[in-house]
Parts: C-alpha cells; structure tokens; sequence
C-alpha cells in the first residue's frame, strides 16, 4: 500500500505586473486574468510505499522543499493531486512556536499542541521530551537563555515525541552538535523499523544514504530520476558539473549498476585495468593490503589545453574512501594534441576494509570538478576487496596493529 | 485549481482546542510577563483613558445626559461605552494583522489555519471580562449597579463579537493582499470612534445633523451598552436589527473572500 501518492501536482505562484492589476482582477466582473503563473514545480508524479524511506535531493530551488510543504498540507497544491494516508507529522523548521521569555518546559507544550497533541498527551509526552532533549535544568529556564544547540535539542525531542505514519523532514537534521545530529537519526532509523514512511530533504549525502532506501531527484521543478541513493548522487553530481543536462549520459552496466557518465567529451577515459603489482592481468578481486596498479588508458578527442585526471574510490553506499588528482600530485599534463592517448598509472596498497568498491574518473583541466569538464565518470570501474588470510577486522579502514601483550 | 474546502479546516479547529486555549494563555501572560504590574496593566490602561476623558469631558456633559443624571453619571455612562469600543477595536486592529504577524506560522507548520482568528476572539473576550468585571465591582460598591437587567449586555455583546470578527476577517485577508489597509483600517477606526456617541451624548450634536449620526450602524449597539450600564433599562432590542443585519453581511463577504483567497493567503504572506 502506498501511503503517498503524488500525482500530476504543479505549484505555481501568481506574478501580476503591478500593484494595480491584482486589484483589477479582484474587482472585475468579468473574468479577466492580469496574472502570470510562475511554476515552480510541474508534472510531479511519484508514490512512496509505506514504511519506504525517500530522499528528496536537488540544488537549491528545485522545488523539494515546496513538493514536502505541499505534501505536509502546509501549502496547496495549483494543479493535480496528494493523497495521503495515515498521521503526518512534518518538520519544516524547527523551533517554529518558540517564545524567548517563556521556558523550555512551556514552549515544549504549546509546539506539541501545534502539532495536534492535547493537554493529557503533552502531560504523557513531556517526560520523554525532557529525557530526549538532555537539556537538564534548562527546561524550567527561559528559552532566551538557551544556546541555539539546547533549542534546536529540544526542538526535535517535541517534533518526534510521537511516532507518526508519515514523517516529513526538512533539512532539520544538519543542525546541532554531532552527538546529537547522531542521535536524532537514530531516532528517526528506530520509527523507520517500526514502520514509519520517512521522507527526507538535505542536501547531506551522508544523511540521506545512511537511511534512504531510494532518492527522487529535482531539477528545475522536474523529476529527474528516482533510483538507488548511490546511482541518484552521481546523477545529481553530474547535474552541478553540467547544468544544461545536455552530454549527461546515463547507461546501466551489464551488472545492474548505472554509469552516469557527464562531460564535454573533449577527452575520454577509453580503459580502466587494476592489476596486482607486478602482474599483466587484470584482477576483480584483491587481498585486504594487496599492492596494486590502477592502469587508465585516456584519449583527447581535442587539443587539450591542460588534462587533470582526478579518481576517487567510493565504497558500496557511495561514500569517498579516497580521491585525489593529478594537479594535486603535481603531475599536470599540458598540451594533449587531439588523437594522442595518455597512460595514467597510479600504485598503491589497498588498506581498505573487506567490501565492494567502485572507481569514479573525471578528466579536467583545473582541480575543481567545475571548471572545464572533459568528462567525469561515476561506477567507471567495480573491484572487490577480501578479508583473505588477514586477522579478521572491523572498520574501512586496515590499521593493522602488532600486538603486545604485557601481564 | 483546486480549491480547499474549508468545513475540514473549522473541524479541525475544534481538535486544536487545546492549542487554541494554550496560545490565549501565553498572549495573555506574553504581554505583561517581565513587568512589575502584571495583569493590572489590563485594568491601568482602560483606566487613564477613562480618566482623561472625564477631565475633559465631564463639564461638558454634566447634566445633559437625560433628565435627572447624577454626578457619577458621565463616568458611567463613558466606562459602559468605552470597555466595549476598546474590546471592538482591538479585535479589529490585531485582527487584520492576524495573517500577516503568523506568516511563519501559516508557511511552516501544519494546522488549521482557522485557529488564528478563533485565538483573536477568545483573547480579546478574556481581556474585555476582566476590565469589565472591575468596572461591575466598582458600580456595586458605589451602590449605582443596576441588577438583573445588566445581564441583556450578554446578547449585545454576541452581536458586538460578530460584527467585529466579521470585519477583523475581511480585513486581515485584504491586508495579505493589499498592505494599504493597514493604514487605512487605523484613521477608520478613530473616525468611527469619533462619529459614535461614547465619549460625548447624542444630544450635544444639533438636531439638524443627528439623522446623520443615525446611520452609524455601531450607535445602536453602543447605545445598548449606555441605556442599560446608566439608566438600568434593557437595550431597544429592534434598534440592534439593522447592526445585526450588517455584521451578517460582512460576515458572509468575509467568508466568500476567504474562502476564494484561503490558497493564495499562504503563498502571499
């Protein structure tokens, strides 16, 4: 059953050309249109099951924050349909009723009756509140005396005091200190086990792959794709490196794995080997702390001013383990006449955990992905790494230790 | 464009009750926490003004009221009017704002948007009580309280309500849109209180012009408040017909615009 159903739904904003023209529409008889509609979103269409997390990602002004508030009820919808099935409980911005000269205790109270909680629920609830927002003494203090931290602590501990069928977060998590950003989303994992359609907009990659089972991606107003966190992150990395869309390029490997691949072409990546040192043959497979040769095979397509190669490693939730380029390991190449191939070996060891990997590539002419985009290609190249002989460990990273034992 | 149905929003409202009683609780305590008097300002404030017009006002008055008024009774006869135009104008000049002041509110938080206005009401009522109640206490220890008749207030009060809500709510939709009506609702409300008899009797205007005053649609309704407060009389009911009438109408006017603008109020503020 899905217990968000998007369809068709575009919001427009009404622009008149003047402070008059409104008031001409209002008055006339006739029905005489002076305004124009500016979209902002158009043509969404999308359902999430219950009990399904979703991240909402886009640049700013996409349009994710207007989809949740249209979503959340806060603001109507111009053209198409939401329904919604079960309780909605939504952050959009925390802190919303707070009065500095009332306490934490008072204003706790009267954001959980915002939220629809009565008397006897916010009674039952505010233990858990006081617990949750570990602000101690503070609670009986004015808030004007908080930190921002101790408001936006509790804060979240009245926004979530009750688990509800649909919860709707805006950007709410990136705030607070560490500890408690940790714990907040451990809060919301733990109502996602029990059953909770979540709903997630941030810009946190981190965030939204840590508990996110599929990501929607906005552009402009439009869905771009919806898919697995990882595959939608490169879509949408190749989305700000070239925002005309126009030489995105999105294929799925032969494994199931989408290449979004995104650039101007001028230069390509034509073969990508990783061979264990001082072998021929390429391997799929490595030995935690095995010695191998990333090999790349380049060609320019074009007379290349400057080539910067740049690659980074990424483990299974798409998470950078390692990535630097050329221009930082001062190895710039200038001058690539169009048709010559360029050999990239880079050694190294890899002391990285057990687990799958991939390997993303990005031909530049400066160090920053932005500049000028010969091509940048995300899963280029899959490769796993074994546990083998070694001393089983923990971790993603190999720290192998020696041992001493002194009694 | 779909439009939202705003029976589910007054249903709604009634769900948020206790948020609606809590944020009564904390506008009231909000507007005197961190002063030395407290609540007492609710009672000084009504209190200098009725004062100040005393001062100016009583010699004119004295004896003009009707036949046979006593000392106290321009004082009287200037509380029973002045409460109640307080009560009328704070319900008209925070209500307009309503939608305006809680833009945050109605932008980011999910709930019945029609609580606002119902918070405005029950606020404004509490104050009013409790002036009014001072006001009651004060005739009863000058012997000059008028008994079981004062009770006929209530209804005039029901009608002062209507007309006053019905107008905030017209107001306070048109002042998302049209920021002009800020201002303006301001020099109305001194011109209304100016051109209705409260501080002054309607016999000091010249008879020729009194027919004017007559089309005031409020005179009546403060009218009521004088003849029972002063003279012990229940209100002329029938008088009242034509205010009623009109705080119906705008109540209607209020609720269309509303209702065809209920959308847009959230995208605008």
């Amino acid at each position: 059953m899905d217990s968000i159903t998007v369809s068709g739904v575009g919001k427009a904003y009404r622009d008149y050309p003047n402070r008059w023209s409104r008031l001409r529409e209002w008055v006339s008889l006739t029905s005489n249109v002076c305004h124009t509609k500016n979209w902002v979103v158009r043509n969404i269409s999308f359902s999430i099951p219950a009990g399904a997390a979703i991240g909402l990602v886009g640049v700013n002004g996409a349009g994710k924050s207007t989809l949740l508030k249209m979503v959340a009820g806060v603001s109507s919808v111009s053209e198409g349909r939401i329904e919604v099935i079960g309780s909605v409980s939504a952050i959009l911005e925390l802190g919303l009723a707070f009065h500095p000269d009332f306490t934490g205790r008072q204003n706790a109270r009267l954001a959980g009756m915002l939220l629809g909680h009565s008397h006897e629920e916010m009674d039952a609830l505010m233990p858990d509140i006081a617990a949750f927002s570990e602000i101690g003494d503070y609670l009986d203090r004015p808030v004007r005396t908080y930190s921002t931290g101790m408001q936006v602590r509790l804060a979240f501990s009245v926004a979530t005091a009750r688990r509800p069928d649909i919860l709707l977060v805006d950007e709410a998590l990136s705030v607070g200190d560490v500890y408690f950003q940790q714990k907040s989303f451990a809060r919301i994992r733990s109502y996602r086990e029990l059953g909770s359609t979540l709903v997630l907009v941030s810009h946190d990659k981190t965030a939204i792959q840590s508990i996110c089972d599929s990501v929607i991606l906005l552009d402009r107003g439009r869905v771009i794709d919806q898919g697995l966190p990882a595959a939608m992150f490169d879509l949408y990395n190749a989305l700000i490196a070239d925002p005309s869309g126009a030489t995105l390029n999105k294929s799925h490997a032969a494994d199931g794995r989408s290449v979004t691949v995104s650039g101007t072409g001028q230069a390509k990546v034509s073969s990508i080997k990783i061979l264990p040192e001082g072998s021929d043959v390429e391997a799929g497979s490595f030995i935690v702390g095995a010695q191998v040769v990333l090999e790349v095979q380049v060609v320019a397509h074009a007379d290349i001013e400057r080539l910067i190669f740049g690659y980074m490693v990424r483990d299974r939730l798409g998470q950078v383990v390692y990535g630097t380029n050329t221009h930082h390991t001062g190895n710039p190449l200038c001058n690539v006449k169009s048709g010559s191939k360029v050999m990239f070996r880079l050694s190294f060891s890899l002391n990285i955990g057990p687990g799958k990997y991939s390997i993303s590539t990005a031909l530049v002419s400066s160090d920053t992905h932005l500049d000028s985009n010969y091509e940048w290609a995300d899963q280029a190249h899959q490769f796993e790494v074994l546990i083998g002989e070694r001393t089983y460990f923990e971790g993603s990273t190999w720290l192998e230790p020696s041992v001493e034992v002194v009694i | 464009m779909q439009k939202q149905s705003l029976w589910p929003e007054l249903l709604g409202v009634w769900t948020y009750r206790d948020f609606i009683m809590a944020a009564v609780a904390r506008d009231f305590s909000q507007r005197y926490k961190r002063s030395f008097l407290g609540a007492l300002w609710a009672v000084l404030s009504p209190l200098s003004m009725i004062l100040i017009y005393t001062l100016v006002f009583s010699n004119l008055m004295q004896g003009r009221l009707f036949e046979g008024s006593s000392d106290y009774s321009y004082s009287t006869y200037l509380i029973a009017g002045l409460l109640p135009w307080a009560l009328f104008a704070e319900m008209v000049s925070r209500g307009q704002m309503m939608f305006l002041e809680n833009a945050n509110l109605l932008k980011k938080a999910a709930f019945p948007k029609l609580c606002l206005p119902v918070i405005l009401i029950i606020g404004a009522l509490q104050n009013f009580c409790i002036v009014f109640g001072v006001f009651l206490l004060g005739l009863l220890l000058q012997g000059q309280f008028r008994g079981i008749v004062t009770l006929t207030i209530i209804p005039v009060l029901a009608i002062q309500v209507l007309f006053a809500a019905g107008a905030a709510l017209l107001l306070a939709t048109l002042n998302v849109f049209f920021r002009d009506v800020m201002q303006l609702t301001a020099i109305l409300l001194q011109l209304t209180f100016w051109l209705t008899p409260i501080a002054y009797a309607i016999s000091i205007i010249p008879a020729s012009y009194q027919w004017l005053f007559g089309l005031n649609p409020l005179l009546p309704l403060f009218g009521a408040y004088q003849t029972v407060m002063v003279r012990g009389l229940p209100p002329d009911w029938w008088s009242l017909a034509p205010t009623v009438a009109l705080a119906l109408a705008l109540n209607i006017l209020a609720w269309a615009i509303l209702k065809a603008r209920f959308n847009e109020i959230v995208d605008e503020v």
